[in-house]
């Protein structure tokens, strides 16, 4: 098979991944793989379907390495705590860990976005919010994650490429 | 009168309808994080909150009052997880006097409502939890987001928290080998299908369960739209299947000959007498058989192995439960 990106040498990195409750895959050359940059988190990113539970924290692209330094001041709980337990320590960590979270919250559900019941007490708290508060860095990374992931599924690996070092980029920021 | 003494809405296909909402409180740290003294509080905050909910009357059952037989039979009669089961402390269970409401404090959620009916009928069950849930969230502070919505221990849970699932008895859908397909199919549609008992691969007694996968960005009532209208599609081709399987002579023998050993077996394990009903079930709805079916659903549900054994005074061997339930199954077909 051919990679999919430059469509001259042969496929060696296959990527399967499952979204939306489907399985996507994709293969890549070698070269392409490494020049785009994705050997480096694409490692842990394969998931088959009876695995999803089990694993579904492992394919974190942000796992390893800085997580260990910031703990939720609430639980004191890290990200790593979360990924080897498979167990979010509380109600704070999904602020704390959101952008690290969400590619596993959108790989279980397809969607990160809340669609029912919610409690009365927490609607007058929305109806009381009158202006848009400005994102937090933590959001912006997310929805970066989010356009990154989407042009992973596209195919569009140069963008997916551009996104992620913008995301690496405010990582370092932070 | 136990909820599985009844039966509901397309009762010949349709053992049970559960429906469970996941509610944890913000001030708290989820349980697994939680010792057992800090549950015991969560619990016994939760249990305040709903001392002077009237609409059912609960019974305060404290988990580690139980004997281990006590204890795996509420799971074996699906009130409560087998990981509740398994660690008593700290933990309290809510329990209706007809089984049909539980309430698992400080499982893998601080507040888990559950609602069990026979039948199909996940609104009445839904709305039966949400009633609960409602008189809850006045009182207490849910952790809750607007993205994610209720805020779950495990992030399989996040949005609706709900998880409704309908346990379905195929036999003949089984029997065609078509279940490897349909739990495909059903898949793709934020759907599982698995089999209910047995171990491994292997499904006993052609029992399945149906549940929603997806929580977050679907709401409860679409969620439950979803499921009742694919279990109401299984169900038309389970009653197919079973058309077409009734006139097979030598499944009719079948029939028939799991009525003669039940009527008259001296022993009986756990397993044959599952494996057993599953026929004599299916001759019942069809008509084949005259035996009523509610029947045949509380021999299942009471004659489980640690269920027999907290119902006795004495705890029994393997070899005297295969006795008395092989007795109690004559008593109760003769
Ligand atoms: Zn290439
Ligand atoms: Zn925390």
């Amino acid at each position: 098979m051919l990679c999919q990106n430059c469509k001259k040498n042969e496929a060696t990195t296959h990527i399967k991944r499952v979204v939306n409750g489907e399985a996507t895959e994709n293969h890549l050359c070698h070269s392409c793989a490494e020049n785009l940059g994705f050997d480096d988190f694409f490692d842990d990113f394969s998931l088959n379907l009876p695995g999803i539970f089990s694993s579904f924290f492992g394919d974190s692209m942000f796992a390893l390495g800085e997580s260990k330094l910031s703990r939720c001041e609430k639980c004191g709980c890290c990200f790593d705590d979360i990924i080897k337990s498979g167990k979010v320590g509380c109600a704070d960590c999904y602020t704390k860990f959101y952008s690290k979270l969400l590619p596993s919250i959108q790989r279980i559900h397809g969607k990160a976005n809340h669609g029912g019941k919610v409690p009365v007490k927490h609607e007058t708290v929305t109806a009381q919010k009158e202006e848009p508060k400005e994102k937090t860095t933590e959001e912006k990374i997310a929805e970066l994650q989010l356009q990154m992931q989407k042009a992973i599924e596209e195919q569009n690996f140069e963008r997916a490429a551009v996104l992620r070092d913008e995301i690496k980029s405010m990582k370092g920021e932070n | 009168m136990k909820w599985y003494m009844g039966l509901g809405n397309q009762g010949d296909i349709v053992l049970s309808t559960r429906v469970r909402l996941a509610r944890n409180l913000e001030d708290y740290p989820f349980p697994s994080r939680l010792d057992a003294e800090e549950k015991a509080e969560v619990s016994a905050l939760i249990k305040d909150s709903l001392s002077d909910y009237t609409e059912i009357a609960l019974k305060d059952i404290e988990m580690s009052s139980l004997t281990p037989a006590g204890a795996v039979s509420l799971a074996e009669k699906h009130l409560i997880s087998p990981e509740f089961a398994s660690d008593t402390k700290g933990r309290s269970l809510l329990l209706s006097e007809s089984e049909d409401v539980s309430i698992m404090l400080c499982e893998e959620d601080h507040v888990r409502i559950q609602v069990i009916y026979p039948g199909l009928s996940l609104e009445e069950a839904f709305n039966a939890a949400e009633k609960i849930d409602s008189h809850l969230e006045k009182k207490l502070s849910y952790a809750f987001n607007e993205k994610l919505g209720y805020l779950t221990q495990c992030p399989t849970n996040l949005g609706t928290g709900m998880r409704a699932s309908v346990m379905l008895h195929l036999p003949a859908l089984s029997k065609k080998g078509a279940m490897r397909g349909l739990s495909t199919t059903v898949s793709k549609l934020g759907l599982t299908l698995r089999g209910s008992y047995g171990e491994g691969s292997e499904v006993s007694g052609d029992i399945y369960q149906l549940s929603n996968q997806v929580t977050l960005g679907i709401s409860e009532s679409a969620a439950i739209q979803n499921l009742s209208s694919i279990a109401m599609q299984i169900i038309a081709q389970e009653k197919q299947a079973r058309a077409l399987l009734v006139k097979d002579e030598d499944f009719m023998d079948k029939i028939y000959r799991a009525y003669g050993i039940l009527k008259s077996a001296y022993k009986l394990t756990s397993r044959e007498l599952t494996n057993l009903l599953s026929y004599v079930r299916l001759g019942a709805s069809e008509g084949i058989l005259n035996v009523p079916l509610e029947k045949l659903c509380t021999l299942f549900i009471e004659l489980q192995p640690a269920t027999m054994n907290a119902q006795s005074e004495a705890p029994l061997s393997q070899s005297q439960r295969d006795l008395l339930r092989a007795e109690r199954v004559r008593e109760a077909l003769n």
